[in-house]
């Protein structure tokens, strides 16, 4: 079913307080990784509202979804929605990063907190993911399993060992969510290491695979509905984004891959995402 | 005086440790339904392919795919599964140590790795399969315990134990037949290791398949007056400490014995816990710097003083340097 009006509102209400969150997460901590998660928010954001059914009431049972941000690095962004959905106390999102934080700089897993696993070396996640909806498959749980990857993450090899394998067991209650920005550390993703036409790699590995823009949320949703009817085949949604978005300076740029902004900068990035400044 | 490991009064009876983890992970398979069992296109040789012809809907192969291996495998723990990974020693601890760092330690998984084909007993496949830093690759691993057993009544044991701690294990299996040690009545704990002889002129630690070699050195050494304790460490990580320290004491020199290198493998585990509790002599045999080559396993021990009549050697120049 389509988004209401209402939800598609609500979705982009929340992806902009998320991404008010990111830079006020990172630069409290005075380090981090704002240009990723600020392009996933709006894509983050419409599978968290609509498509997760993870709550602090279901926290702990066998049959919720799980999700596995393969990303690690760009965790603020998913800390963020978590507070959002009541699963992290919103004092602590300060504390990002911070010695003794529950919130460590790539996600811990943490069932209390609704963080499913463990993540933060590039190219670990999706086997992860993938072992997960085996079990709850073997369990049959009624749940699903969302992981995201990215364009970057495309070049290590276990990835494509995972896709492999999850074709392969015909996993229809995984979902993967690649973040498609085209910017990796060191600069033009199509510059350093081209991964090329992934909707066309993940269908060629068995998957059920589209390519939607990132940060339509309407298009996001209706792939994680399309995603949920196929059942025998896991589902790929390539999200092409920009990095950085809502932030001028950060868009578009490597630069603002792991770099904190000064109090100035935070200042004019709040300002650009709509955010009353005290 | 210390109680002995009851051992086993059959006559030279030889199983490979891999063929007993097959027999036993099929018997827990049987016991426990949350047992799932993947491996990386090598179930024939793993054995693991008894259990998967038993419980197919619980057997995963992944293919050559190791890293994605451990990965699905840390996956699965999540609902609930208690999970036995296999494949050769080389590709299980050394091509997926990151996933099996990042995925399996660092988040506590119920994660067996019970890998066979560790060590020089591989034989003539050569140094590209013959697993020499397997120990050191999962000890130095937080949260990972680490258990080398020595014949097929402590692998069942170890399979055992395995599944009933929690948390990440790593079994080390050979692929080669060696003789039966223990008596069916021999029973693993984590963290203690069993004296086989006593003796308080040298203490001989081992651990896998140098524990029969340190057997035959106790043996050799009787006939030349020396009395030598045989002490079986298989669970190295967490280690025997009061038994090292109590051999320490006791026999006053330690030498270990591996079929792996010296260089951050069982030796140094034991002498860590020497220097730092008991500071004796000691001297470490196994691969010293070296990778192996292509030959019988028998002939591969001998090669690289592995032996038993090799070890009684280095045993009785090490028995030179303790104080008098």
């Amino acid at each position: 079913m389509a988004l209401t009006r209402e939800e598609a509102t609500q979705i982009r209400k929340v992806a902009l307080e998320v991404r008010q969150d990111i830079v006020r997460m990172v630069h409290a901590a005075g380090c981090g990784h704002p240009g990723g998660p600020l392009g996933m928010a709006d894509f983050m954001s419409t599978l968290f509202l609509q498509h997760l059914n993870l709550s602090s009431d279901n926290r702990l049972s066998d049959d919720r979804d799980r999700f596995v941000l393969g990303n690690g690095h760009t965790c603020a962004g998913y800390y963020a929605l978590l507070a959002q959905k009541g699963l992290i106390q919103r004092e602590e999102l300060l504390r990002f990063r911070k010695l003794g934080s529950q919130l460590q700089g790539h996600p811990h897993r943490n069932l209390e907190l609704g963080i499913d696993f463990s993540t933060g070396s590039l190219g670990t996640g999706l086997s992860v993911a993938a072992g997960m909806a085996l079990g709850a498959r073997l369990n049959s749980w009624d749940s699903r399993v969302y992981c995201t990857s990215s364009d970057g993450e495309s070049q290590e090899g276990q990835i494509w060992e995972a896709a492999t394998s999850a074709a392969h067991w015909g996993l229809g209650n995984l979902t993967v969510l690649v973040d498609f920005n085209n910017i990796q550390i060191d600069g033009r993703m199509r510059e350093i290491m081209d991964v090329r036409d992934l909707e066309a790699k993940y269908s060629a590995f068995g998957w059920h695979a589209v390519t939607v823009d990132g940060h339509d949320v309407i298009a996001v949703d209706q792939a994680l509905c399309a995603a949920k009817e196929t059942t025998d085949q896991p589902s790929a949604i390539i999200a092409i984004t920009t990095i950085g978005k809502g932030v001028s300076y950060m868009e578009d740029t490597s630069a603002w891959h792991g770099v904190a902004p000064n109090d100035e900068q935070l200042a004019q990035a709040l300002e650009e995402l709509g955010a009353a400044v005290s | 005086m210390h109680q002995l490991a009851p051992l086993s009064k059959g006559a030279n009876q030889k199983i490979a440790t891999r063929a007993a983890y097959g027999q036993a992970l099929l018997e827990l398979g049987n016991q426990h339904q949350d047992v799932v069992v993947l491996d990386a296109d090598l179930s024939g040789s793993t054995k693991t392919a008894v259990f998967g012809k038993a419980h197919p809907d619980r057997f995963f192969n992944c293919g050559v795919a190791e890293s994605n291996m451990m990965g699905a495998a840390a996956g699965l723990a999540c609902t609930g599964r208690k999970v036995f990974a296999s494949s050769f020693a080389m590709f299980a601890t050394g091509k997926a140590w990151e996933p099996v760092r990042q995925s399996i330690c660092i988040p506590q998984m119920d994660v067996k790795i019970c890998a066979s084909h560790a060590g020089l007993t591989v034989g003539e496949d050569g140094k590209s399969h013959q697993m020499l830093e397997d120990i050191t690759l999962m000890r130095v691993l937080p949260h990972m315990k680490v258990i080398v057993p020595a014949d097929s009544v402590e692998t069942a044991e170890a399979v055992r134990l395995a599944y009933e701690t929690p948390g990440p294990v790593y079994v080390r299996l050979s692929r080669a037949s060696t003789p039966v040690i223990f008596g069916d009545e021999y029973r693993l704990e984590l963290g203690r290791g069993a004296i086989l002889r006593d003796g308080s002129d040298i203490c001989i630690a081992a651990c896998g398949v140098e524990l029969a070699e340190a057997m035959i050195a106790a043996d050799i050494l009787a006939n030349r007056n020396i009395e030598a304790r045989v002490v079986n460490l298989a669970c190295i990580d967490p280690i025997d400490v009061d038994l090292i320290v109590d051999s320490a004491e006791h026999c006053g020199a330690i030498l270990t014995a591996e079929e792996h290198q010296i260089r951050g493998g069982f030796g140094d585990a034991v002498a860590q816990v020497v220097v730092r509790h008991h500071p004796v002599p000691m001297d470490l045999v196994g691969m010293d710097d070296s990778f192996g080559q292509s030959g019988p396993a028998s002939d591969l021990i001998r090669h690289y003083g592995l032996d038993g009549p090799s070890l009684a050697d280095r045993a009785e120049t090490l028995m030179q340097r303790k104080e008098r």
